[in-house]
């Protein structure tokens, strides 16, 4: 995983999706997809070759756990990055997540900082 | 309305301002509100479900929420558009997640539903409880805006 890696950011709110790329362009990445829930991220990512997911937890047609569940279910994506960026923050929440596959987790909000180290942290997992 | 869920809108407000919009609110002195009007030109509101059942809403003034936006999208938004809406429904969402984390702090775990939306001029919310809520209102450089909490009793 590197600058050219091509992210895709999940979230049924477009202003967080755009606060996300606007902070990936300022890390360098350029290569961003968007999709509004699980079931639109499903779709990109049978249709292109995406290299790390940013994914919002609660959103209507499919959250954010189930389509991690069903990445990690499939064989040809379940090596994929994935970074949940959430208001949820129940603990019981947190552990499912962690016992879905999830790589990290930012509660909403953050800062620039926060989701930058958590990038950082996981180009360094995936070199 | 138990008086201990206050603090925690109060603090996740300012916290989520702070974080995401670099913007110092101040709140005033908490009041029971009278109607179902909330004051502001649009407004976010969101179910809270568990061991107390609620809701939560921010009310902006215009000229307070373009400002808001355009700190969080860092670029300069003049007009209450939908962009403008989404912001003020994540806005609510991570206020009342901000909240939750604090409430879950005090022993007491609850969800959230997907927040709505309404704009306009003088509009009214209901709360889902229908009962006494209890208002805070905000000042910030750039225009005031309110928190409308509305929770129940806890179930034994």
């Amino acid at each position: 995983m590197d600058k050219t890696s091509k992210v895709l950011i999940v979230d049924d709110f477009s202003t967080m999706r755009k606060v996300v790329r606007n902070l990936l362009k300022q890390l360098g990445y350029e290569n961003i997809v968007e999709a509004e829930d699980g079931l639109m991220a499903l779709e990109e990512l049978q249709s292109q070759k995406i290299d790390f997911i940013i994914s919002d937890w609660n959103m209507p047609n499919m959250t954010g756990l189930e389509l991690l569940k069903q990445v990690r279910a499939d064989e040809s994506l379940s090596k994929t990055p994935f970074l949940m960026v959430t208001a949820e923050t129940l603990k019981e929440n947190v552990i499912e997540a962690v016992k879905a596959g999830v790589d990290s987790y930012i509660v909403k909000p953050f800062t620039a900082d926060v989701l930058s180290e958590k990038i950082s942290q996981i180009e360094k997992k995936y070199g | 309305m138990d008086v201990k869920y206050i603090n925690p809108f109060l603090e996740g407000t300012l916290h989520v301002l702070k974080t995401m919009a670099f913007i110092d609110a101040r709140p005033g002195k908490p009041f029971l509100k009278k109607d179902n009007a909330v004051g502001g030109d649009i407004t976010g509101i969101i179910g809270i479900a568990g061991s107390v059942k609620g809701s939560f809403a921010l009310s902006f003034s215009e000229k307070c929420i373009l400002r808001i936006v355009s700190n969080m999208l860092g670029e300069d938004i003049v007009q209450v558009n939908r962009d403008i809406a989404d912001a003020v429904g994540e806005i609510t969402n991570m206020v009342s997640g901000a909240a939750r984390q604090r409430l879950e702090a005090m022993g007491i775990s609850l969800s959230a539903a997907i927040p709505t939306v309404v704009t306009g001029k003088g509009h009214t919310i209901n709360h889902v409880l229908g009962g006494a809520s209890i208002i805070i209102p905000f000042d910030t450089d750039h225009g005031s805006f309110v928190a409308d909490v509305c929770m129940g009793k806890e179930a034994d």
